[in-house]
């Protein structure tokens, strides 16, 4: 076990690495990514994004076009994924068809020539937590998807010494229901083990579910890499915003004016509230915007003063909650927002008309800016207040 | 329950086929038993002699001799064309340009007629104007396929690697092709060395593949009668007289309708009972 740092990775599928020739177009743009010995990440991002190449280069498939790998701080970008000492899974269950369990299980053991008793022992104890004891004997063909995905993780798990175990969209091929058991078998796994994991999907609730720290992708760049929490409560990026969370953050084109010592955002005609670490805000450079959860729009109640008025375009109802899509104001330029409220059963929730007129309130705290799509930290703002 | 309409018009709707597989098959193959159980002495006189052509048969020594022959001969095909057949498939290239020139090159020689592949080799081995036969003589090697039955043998035998060996290099290709890139991802992580890939990944993702190959050459080659008989006639002496031809000899030769009638039985039977012993084996070992 060691931690692995990614140093300035770039890959381009058209240019070998050391080439003179610079690459035309990048897989991935200077990764830099440090992982913590024993942690439990989640790459995270959409089909394309870059997430398995980036995947390949740390387990050794793929060599970068530039950067370095490191391994508890040695150099192995050049080295082969048999030296490196690393597991994969892969998104379609790999075993050796011919074999039994047991000999699959025994596979990478006996190609590094340990004693047979040995192997022997390690087999069966790891046999015993995966709970494939019972089936041992069995042509490994025989067994169900997800206990061939439990087998390909047992094949990383028998190596004690292995540097960390990689998965590649490890739950595709599985049936619904067993997606959670597998999921909980990987959490156990990491507690008893203290293995790295290295979780690659483009499910949010697979990363969000499984890791302590979530990285997030998008054209072969790294966008955010926090814990669930800040992914949701401060995503970095408008696309983190948009792409975790159901349904994503609202993110509306915006202005600030700065008024009575403090400052406020103006979409459209219609004023909202900043938080207090954001209420002075750099002299607005680029295009500006706010970014608000539906989780954080709150339905006031009728009659009630202040709030924005916007019109209520479609109800989805998903039974504990229900989704509202809703425009902004007719004067705002139809921005879309969608609110998330408690089922009608619950409290302080009425049934909404569709067409109706609601007052919605932003919840301050929960407010993000975004200048050219990059999250306003108040530290930003400060800075960007000095030239002024 | 659903209510099915029961009419026996339908049975109408399979007459055509049935026609079809009666005047291909059944009419052909029934008017063979019937010359099998018969003497034809004349157009218009024939005796019935129950099993006698094939008691006869099955005691013949010159078809014994066939059979042995034609036995060894497809032996030597399937142990020499599928290790080559793969051993190529793996060299092939795998991307590129190459990919395209390689299963050009390779499939040529599938390309040409039998008889032609058969005039190509009659030419190519002979000794005062064939490339092959006269640059083995000029290394001085005693060589003459007209005359030596071992080199007669040793050319027929190369004309079939020769003409049959890209068949199983590119079913083997296509299996290997067919082979997702995270087997050899997930071996690569494992430690195996190039020769587990190949027997724990590559052998037995081929199987199918390798089944079909076997039973192919050896069905063709089992029959085979075109190239032989261009090149050297089913000589010197007998020994390239391969079953098709000892057949051809009977019936066509020699006008034995009722002897050469009762041994296309056995030889058709033969083969039919080999693929099927073949596949069901096969299948078995897949099962586990």
């Amino acid at each position: 076990m060691a931690e692995i740092v990614l140093q300035s990775i770039s890959h381009s599928y058209d240019t070998e690495r050391g080439a003179r020739r610079p690459a035309t177009s990048y897989a991935l743009r200077d990764i830099n990514l440090r992982w913590r010995d024993g942690g439990a990440y989640a790459l995270l991002g959409p089909s394309g994004c870059g997430k398995t190449t980036l995947l390949g280069i740390i387990s050794g498939l793929i060599q970068p076009t530039q950067g370095q790998v490191l391994y508890a701080g040695k150099d192995v970008t050049e080295l082969s994924s048999r030296a490196r000492n690393i597991a994969q899974v892969f998104q379609f269950p790999v075993v050796y068809d011919t074999m039994t369990v047991a000999e699959n299980l025994a596979f990478p053991l006996r190609n590094r020539n340990l004693a047979a008793a040995e192997i022997d022992r390690r087999v069966g104890a790891i046999a015993e937590i995966l709970e494939l004891t019972p089936v041992l004997r069995n042509r490994a063909t025989r067994l169900t998807a997800d206990q061939k995905q439990i087998l390909a993780l047992g094949r990383g798990l028998v190596r004690e010494d292995v540097a960390a175990i990689l998965f590649d969209e490890p739950l595709t091929v599985i049936d619904p229901h067993r997606k959670w058991l597998l999921r909980r078998k990987l959490k156990e796994i990491h507690k008893q083990f203290h293995h790295t994991l290295i979780y690659v999907t483009h499910d949010q609730t697979e990363a969000l579910t499984f890791a302590d720290e979530v990285i997030v992708m998008q054209s072969g760049q790294v966008l955010q890499r926090g814990t669930p929490e800040d992914l949701f409560l401060r995503p970095a990026h408008t696309y983190v915003g948009y792409f975790i969370g159901s349904p994503g953050m609202n993110v509306l084109p915006c202005e600030v004016e700065h008024h009575q010592g403090g400052a406020r955002a103006r979409v459209g005609t219609h004023a909202v509230a900043l938080p207090a670490a954001l209420d002075r805000p750099a002299t607005p450079t680029g295009s500006l915007e706010l970014g608000i959860r539906p989780e954080h729009v709150v339905v006031l109640d009728d009659g009630a003063e202040g709030g924005l008025p916007v019109v209520v375009r479609t109800v989805e109802d998903h039974g504990r909650f229900r989704i509202i899509a809703a425009t902004l104001g007719a004067t705002a330029g139809d921005h879309r927002i969608k609110i998330r409220i408690g089922h009608p059963s619950g409290r302080g929730a009425a049934p909404v008309a569709v067409g109706a007129t609601l007052r919605v309130q932003f919840q301050a705290e929960h407010i993000c800016l975004y200048r050219d799509h990059r999250i306003i930290t108040p530290g930003d703002a400060a800075r960007g207040e000095e030239p002024a | 329950m659903i209510d099915k309409t029961r009419s026996n018009r339908a049975w109408l709707l399979i007459l055509p086929m049935f026609l079809l597989v009666a005047f291909s098959a059944i009419v052909p193959l029934m008017t063979v038993v019937n010359y099998s159980v018969q003497d034809i002495l004349g157009p218009q006189t024939k005796v019935y002699v129950g099993f006698e052509w094939f008691r006869k048969a099955l005691r013949d020594p010159d078809l014994h001799a066939a059979f042995l022959r034609q036995l060894l001969y497809s032996c030597s095909v399937l142990a020499i064309e599928l290790p080559l057949g793969l051993g190529i498939s793996l060299l092939m290239p795998k991307r590129g340009w190459a990919v395209s020139a390689a299963l050009v090159v390779l499939a040529l020689p599938l390309l040409i007629p039998w008889n032609v592949v058969g005039t190509i080799w009659q030419i190519f081995g002979r000794t005062d104007i064939g490339m092959g036969g006269a640059a083995l003589v000029k290394l001085g090697i005693d060589y003459n396929y007209t005359s030596n039955r071992i080199d007669a043998w040793t050319t027929v035998l190369v004309m079939d690697v020769w003409h049959w060996t890209p068949l199983v290099a590119l079913l083997c290709y296509s299996g290997l092709r067919a082979i997702p890139d995270a087997y050899y991802q997930a071996a690569s992580i494992d430690g195996a060395s190039g020769w587990s890939v190949f027997r724990y990944i590559q052998l037995p993702k081929l199987k199918n593949v390798l089944v079909i190959a076997v039973l192919l050459r050896f069905m063709d080659s089992f029959m085979i009668y075109t190239e032989p008989f261009v090149v050297t006639g089913g000589g010197p002496g007998n020994s390239t007289t391969f079953l098709s031809q000892f057949l051809t000899t009977l019936a066509v030769g020699q006008f034995d309708l009722g002897p050469a009638a009762a041994f296309s039985l056995i030889y058709f039977l033969f083969i039919l009972l080999f693929c099927y012993v073949f596949y069901t084996v096969m299948n078995r070992v897949g099962q586990g």
